[in-house]
């Protein structure tokens, strides 16, 4: 067999392995986005995947209790129950008014599950539009300014 | 200054312009005066940015907050250092650095080559003025760093404003690294523009032959090498501030920064290809494009919040313009290629699989994959939105699922590879070069295991890593013995000799070694351990053999902020070894929060301590410690990796015995791999570049 053959089947097989581990990958981790007035609207299998909705904190709503802490988010004039039952402690930009994005599962009782939180506070992007720590361009502006609690694997 | 700086920023768009444009009247007509003024008008460009650069730093030294770029990333507290480097703390900024950083990298490339290579310089020209008048553009017309403050009187007419002091620094970014790390990685994105200019420049020319690889290596190196050292100083700089334990987390920003080193170092291998066996033509001319147009994307991702804005909130008009550029250059390229594509068929094939060649086509495309990869994983929800409508993003399970075999299959390369023989290789050179070596990875490979390195892609890098450097050890000590016996010097000069001789290919194989400590500082990843606990004074919380003894919270406020600290003495087998103090900073005037990570650290392992706020429920302090092995590796790999890239840089001594004419192309790298050092000695250096 020719050395060019040959090598077309050893790149066709790291390629085939590569792509099966991409999908493995892909499946495991994917998280959908969604806005919360998008949320009334899904249906079926849908409405169990893992997402992240954000919205702003509503005023009064930050509830602590044990082993749990429950508040509401807000976006235009629609709300979401969330109760954040992750291990961390929540940001300290996390307060009533700020813009915070949840990562967790809705429940059947339409209430949202959070594992982690991300809050940012409002009134500082507010105050400057271009806010983000652009000068740091290996880093990623969300997680330098926020208060997070995210806790990415490394590598 | 303001006026003076934009002035500056406006002469050097027009010169960037006149380069551009007589540049390629001077090609069309032939006439050697015209090329010779848009060549001049190319090194202009560099000084007036010099002077509109310098008018902006006069600004943040003056304290003069009428300028609003000034009164937003800077106050008179601020100390020096990060008063120069808030030159590029914001968009406005970043720009000019970049600006000022390419028209550095034409300056020298245009003043180095003015009196060589006359049928390609002009197309270099051109295309270095052509990128230039893109940035510029930007200066001068979109996010231009010279905005004044300003208010209308009562007449109507602007007046010059100023407020009393500026807004400050955003916290998080002062922090050492804040001054070097930006201009590193930027002097990697921009330096790339040098290959890539003269990349299309030789096809657009159809220039002949492989000179412009010659011209543009060491350029490449240099691009690569502060691309790496921005890349690591991220890392160190994400690891000391962000306060979770990691150094990477497969962010979009990372990733844009990751994706240039990657298709660069895929270059920096296949153009051996193409030197030596006049192979991959057409593959090394669009990896240098690739390079280019992600480092364009890169700066693009960094600057408009497209992909990112599922956390970051910010937005930035500027992203339609670099996506505008970004076709002009695809479509460029794509026309150039298609025009001229029959000048670049290959003078070879591939003749074995086991030959220098197939290692490199192997590597080249697992490089590929894994730049596919991140790209496909950082642009998923932009891509996701468009095509389903929902937006669906991806994490750090898929990027590392690719990524790890793909990493350590090159590693098993970097050994492998370079003791290859170019054409073919024979099985029994094969045992000859990989028995011991390989002998010498499973045995430590064993005793990993036997010390606890249960991960199985732990297991795998820490053999191919020792196996790696086996190879490495071999190659010099062979070749040193070779020279010692010859001029009966010790081996230790031998080997400084030989590396001298040929720095290219021993330079090469120190950079393998620093990327080998990297890997196995990576590899002591799946080992972290981190524990958090809410804690009183007089509490203990064990991590490892470490127990960590709570002594005192306290506050220690200031004008500039408001930080709760912990006090905690470190004890190991029931000895106190050091005292910790994490703290969290509250600063006043940003109202942002900054972690002050405590870290002990050693070659074994960082001792990494946050005080993570008060808890949900009781509002106790809660202290966050990680014991995470190996980290230093990676710092210190990274030194070896530039130690080694700067090796590669220097120019060749001559040898003392020369084999063969100075002048003859060479194959040393067959000769060399058969076993024997002769191939290397005679080696010619790289005379032209």
């Amino acid at each position: 067999m020719k050395a060019r053959s040959k090598f077309l089947i050893g790149s066709g097989i790291i390629v085939v392995t590569l792509l099966a581990l991409a999908y493995v990958g892909f499946t495991q981790s994917k998280t959908y986005y969604h806005t919360i007035t998008e949320l009334s609207t899904l249906q079926g299998s849908a409405l169990h995947q893992r997402m992240r909705v954000s919205g702003n904190v509503q005023a009064g709503s930050i509830d602590h209790l044990t082993g749990r802490v429950d508040f509401i988010l807000i976006e235009q004039g629609k709300t979401l129950p969330v109760s954040y039952v992750g291990h961390d402690p929540l940001p300290d930009t996390f307060k009533d008014g700020a813009q915070a994005l949840v990562e967790g599962k809705m429940m059947p009782d339409n209430r949202f599950v959070a594992e982690q939180v991300q809050a940012k506070c409002a009134s500082k992007y507010e105050a400057t539009p271009d806010g983000a720590p652009v000068s740091a361009p290996a880093r990623n502006p969300g997680q330098t300014s926020t208060g997070t609690n995210a806790r990415p694997s490394g590598y | 200054m303001d006026i003076l700086g934009s002035v500056a920023l406006l002469l050097a768009f027009l010169a960037a312009v006149y380069a551009f444009v007589a540049g390629i009247v001077g090609i069309v007509t032939r006439r050697p005066l015209i090329t010779k003024s848009a060549r001049n008008a190319g090194m202009a460009v560099f000084g007036l940015v010099i002077i509109a650069a310098a008018c902006l730093e006069y600004f943040f030294f003056a304290n003069d907050f009428s300028s609003a770029y000034v009164a937003e990333h800077s106050n008179r507290a601020l100390p020096a250092y990060y008063k120069f480097a808030a030159l590029w703390s914001g968009q406005e900024g970043s720009l000019v650095l970049w600006t000022f950083l390419l028209s550095m990298y034409a300056f020298l490339v245009l003043f180095f080559n003015r009196k060589k290579h006359p049928e390609l310089m002009p197309y270099v020209g051109v295309v270095l003025a052509g990128t230039q008048t893109f940035f510029l553009t930007l200066n001068n017309f979109v996010a231009s760093p010279f905005r004044m403050l300003g208010n209308m009187d009562a007449g109507g007419v602007m007046r010059l404003a100023s407020i009393s002091d500026g807004h400050g620094l955003n916290p998080l970014l002062q922090y050492p690294e804040m001054v070097i790390h930006p201009p590193m990685l930027y002097l990697g994105y921009t330096g790339f523009t040098v290959p890539f200019a003269f990349a299309l420049a030789a096809l657009l020319g159809r220039y002949p032959g492989e000179k412009w690889i010659h011209i543009t290596r060491r350029w490449t190196m240099i691009a690569w090498c502060f691309q790496s050292v921005g890349i690591l100083l991220g890392a160190h700089w994400a690891y000391a501030v962000l306060g979770w334990g990691g150094y990477w987390a497969w962010d979009p920003v990372e990733n844009a920064s990751l994706l240039p080193w990657i298709t660069g170092t895929a270059f920096l291998h296949s153009v051996m290809m193409q030197e030596k066996r006049g192979m991959m033509k057409i593959w090394n001319v669009w990896l240098v494009f690739v390079t280019f147009m992600l480092c364009i994307m890169g700066t693009l991702l960094t600057r408009s919040g497209v992909v990112s804005s599922v956390h970051a909130f910010a937005q930035s008009s500027i992203g339609g313009w670099f996506v505008g550029f970004l076709i002009i250059i695809f479509v460029v390229c794509c026309a150039a290629y298609w025009k001229n594509r029959d000048y670049l068929r290959s003078d070879n094939q591939l003749d074995s699989l086991v030959s220098r060649e197939s290692s490199f086509l192997f590597n080249n495309l697992v490089l590929l994959a894994a730049c596919f990869a991140v790209l496909w994983g950082t642009l998923f929800p932009v891509l996701s939105e468009w095509v389903q409508g929902s937006k669906i993003s991806v994490g750090p399970p898929f990027f590392n699922k690719v990524n790890i075999p793909i990493a350590l299959f090159l590693l098993l390369l970097t050994g492998v590879g370079p003791l290859l023989a170019w054409r073919k290789t024979s099985f029994d050179a094969l045992r000859r070069n990989f028995a011991w070596p390989l002998v010498g990875g499973v045995v430590a490979g064993v005793v990993a295991f036997i010390f606890g390195f249960r991960d199985v892609y732990s297991l795998i890098c820490m053999i191919l890593g020792v196996f790696v450097t086996l190879t490495i050890a071999s190659e010099f000590f062979r070749g040193a013995r070779v020279i010692s016996s010859r001029d009966g010097s010790n081996i230790f000069t031998a080997v400084g000799e030989l590396t001298m001789r040929n720095t290219r290919r021993y330079g090469g194989y120190v950079v393998h070694f620093g990327m080998v400590l990297i890997f196995i500082g990576i590899a002591g990843t799946p080992f972290n351990k981190d524990i958090q606990k809410e804690m009183s004074i007089g509490d203990t919380l064990n991590i490892g053999s470490y127990s960590i003894l709570c002594q005192n919270f306290d506050a220690v406020n200031n004008d500039n902020y408001e930080s709760e600290r912990a006090t905690l003495e470190v004890f190991k087998g029931g000895k106190s070894v050091m005292m910790l103090y994490p703290e969290r900073r509250f600063f006043l005037a940003s109202q942002v929060t900054e972690t002050m990570v405590a870290v002990q650290s050693n070659p074994f392992h960082d001792l990494y301590v946050v005080y993570a706020g008060r808890s949900p429920e009781g509002g106790k302090p809660v202290i966050h410690a990680y014991l995470l092995p190996l980290v230093k590796w990676i710092w210190f790999g990274g030194i070896v990796v530039v130690l080694g890239t700067i090796l590669a840089l220097l120019p060749n001594r001559k040898a003392v015995l020369v084999l063969r004419p100075a002048t003859e192309t060479s194959w040393g790298g067959a000769i060399s791999a058969t076993g024997s050092a002769i191939g290397a000695v005679a080696r010619r250096a790289d005379a032209n570049d």
